[in-house]
């Protein structure tokens, strides 16, 4: 629980590194998508927990991905996610397509030490004949044909959070995204931007400590105002629509990416974000 | 302000035709309804029923304010898994005569053709919940296909697999359609004004079951149409900004 710049947060994701995200309406850190952009990460495997938005067709288009693996990409009223469709079409990253139950009962085995766990549904889908990892077994508890598919406990080496403050102890507050906390659980490093870093210690508030992450699983965390931005964050700020939407379109085509990232990523709107 | 709205508009013949699949007495009962973000229509027609007074609880996914989720999205997942949410809504890309729905792609795996944006809670959720409603409004032979490219959910399941529903009906621009499990099979119900039999067999690709006489879609009544127009839309404005300016020219407060 060491606090540090973005920039550092972003050197200590390493290439290669399997980096889970939470969606766009669960506290995604854009501001540390944009920092691994700007450090140039390689052969990122991104974990969307359980569906993947903005940043990471982002990291997709900005060459930092080899592999996704998710139930859903999408910028949600803006459409289809332009350069994760791009990268599909031209088999420049490698998708593990999945349903979203089951990321989070990956993930709750991994939090629980156990090698699996099991999850209803799933059988039929053609999800399942992609997914070598996951078996389909007998309910070893039922006297009655019963098939249930068993999926393994998955451990990312690292997750990335936006959350709204951290305090002196290094425990963040998520207020009502407590799924966080089983990312946060599962995941071998938990790094967080905040909006803000304040006195005290938040598990001293009981007003506080549920919805707060002890410091206990925070590797790091790095001050970055608007962290979220363009997504929303709890009551601070909401979505912002016609930012994604002015995405969308520029993401259209490779070289409308390339003068966006140039604009957002590496020009004056980021040198605000890293302040 | 929005000008006067004389005409029964599509989005509220939808709504209506949803909120009466949901009020169906021959269905499993609707206590607790969860709708997703890209959903307007559907989440018109429960805040719909809501506001007739029937008693439901809805779980709106997306709310900001008040969200009913302390655990997001895994706390729906668990809830459903429960027994506790009642009725979904799918879509799909695709969607097959058996009731399969594709939200992977066309063409080569994972969607070489069209990439379309993933499974989401679909192969679960289509399992676990003792009734979906299937609701699309692009009714087109390139959506409703003889056969889906890629099952994200199967329509049906062999016996032994535990499941606690499946589809329930279709809803599309042009029709109802009812969906049997036992044969796998949909049967047209109605279609909206403008359409006949001969229209909805041109667009779809799948064959169905039709009666010798297809009624139309009633139109919501006035009761209904004042409810969306004020008390559902006022609901929506927070979570479906887009949907309500656009369909009812109500911008949403600052």
């Amino acid at each position: 629980m060491t606090q540090m710049s973005l920039e550092a947060l972003a050197a200590a994701v390493p290439d290669g590194a399997l980096l889970a995200l939470p969606p766009d309406n669960s506290l995604p850190s854009v501001a540390l998508a944009k920092a691994l952009v700007r450090r140039g990460a390689k052969g990122l495997r991104l974990l969307g927990v359980p569906v993947s938005g903005f940043a990471t067709d982002l990291l997709i288009g900005s060459g930092c991905v080899e592999e996704v693996q998710t139930s859903a990409v999408s910028l949600g009223e803006a459409g289809f996610a332009p350069r994760f469709s791009a990268a599909v079409k031209a088999g420049a990253i490698t998708l593990r397509d999945a349903t979203c139950p089951a990321i989070h009962t990956m993930l709750q085995a991994a939090e629980k030490g156990v090698p699996f766990m099991p999850l209803r549904g799933v059988i039929g889908s053609d999800i399942l004949a992609h997914r070598p990892d996951w078996r389909v077994v007998q309910n070893p508890l039922s006297e009655r044909p019963d098939p249930i598919l068993i999926l393994p406990a998955l451990h990312p080496d690292v997750a990335a959070i936006h959350a709204v403050m951290a305090d002196a102890q290094g425990n963040v507050w998520v207020g009502r995204r407590r799924e966080c906390a089983t990312l946060a659980h599962a995941s071998r490093k938990l790094l967080v931007t905040v909006e803000r870093v304040v006195r005290g210690n938040f598990l001293e508030d009981e007003r506080l400590a549920p919805g707060t992450i002890s410091a206990t699983y925070v590797e790091a965390y790095a001050v970055a105002e608007r962290g979220a931005h363009p997504v929303a964050l709890l009551d601070e700020y909401g979505f912002d629509a016609a930012y994604v939407a002015a995405y969308a379109r520029a993401a259209r085509t490779e070289e409308g990416f390339r003068a966006w990232v140039e604009e957002h990523v590496f020009g004056r709107a980021a040198q605000v974000a890293a302040e | 302000m929005s000008a006067p709205l004389a005409d029964v508009q599509p989005e509220e013949r939808l709504a209506a035709a949803l909120a009466r699949l949901i009020l169906d007495p021959a269905a499993p009962p609707a206590r607790h309804i969860a709708v997703g973000a890209a959903s307007p229509i559907p989440a018109a027609a429960c805040w719909l029923v809501s506001k007739l007074d029937r008693p439901v609880r809805l779980s709106l996914l997306h709310k900001r304010s008040g969200n009913p989720f302390t655990e997001g999205t895994r706390e729906l997942f668990d809830l459903t898994g429960q027994g506790r949410i009642d009725l979904f809504f799918l879509g799909g890309g695709q969607i097959d005569g058996q009731a399969n729905i594709n939200l992977i792609g066309t063409g080569e795996w994972p969607g070489q053709g069209v990439r379309f944006p993933g499974s989401f809670g679909s192969a679960f959720m289509y399992f676990m919940t003792p009734r979906t409603i299937l609701f699309r409004e692009e009714h087109s032979p390139r959506v409703l296909v003889p056969r889906v490219d890629h099952v994200s959910a199967p329509g049906v399941s062999p016996p032994e697999v535990f499941r606690r529903g499946t589809a329930q009906a279709l809803v599309t621009g042009r029709c109802v359609f009812r969906f049997d499990p036992a044969r796998a099979r949909f049967t047209l119900e109605s279609t909206h004004p403008g359409e006949n039999l001969a229209t909805i067999r041109a667009e779809t690709g799948f064959d169905f079951d039709a009666p010798a006489e297809v009624p139309v879609t009633p139109d919501p009544s006035p009761e209904e149409l004042a409810l969306l127009r004020g008390a559902v839309c006022d609901e929506m404005v927070e979570t479906y900004p887009e949907f309500c300016a656009r369909v009812w020219g109500r911008a949403a407060a600052a």
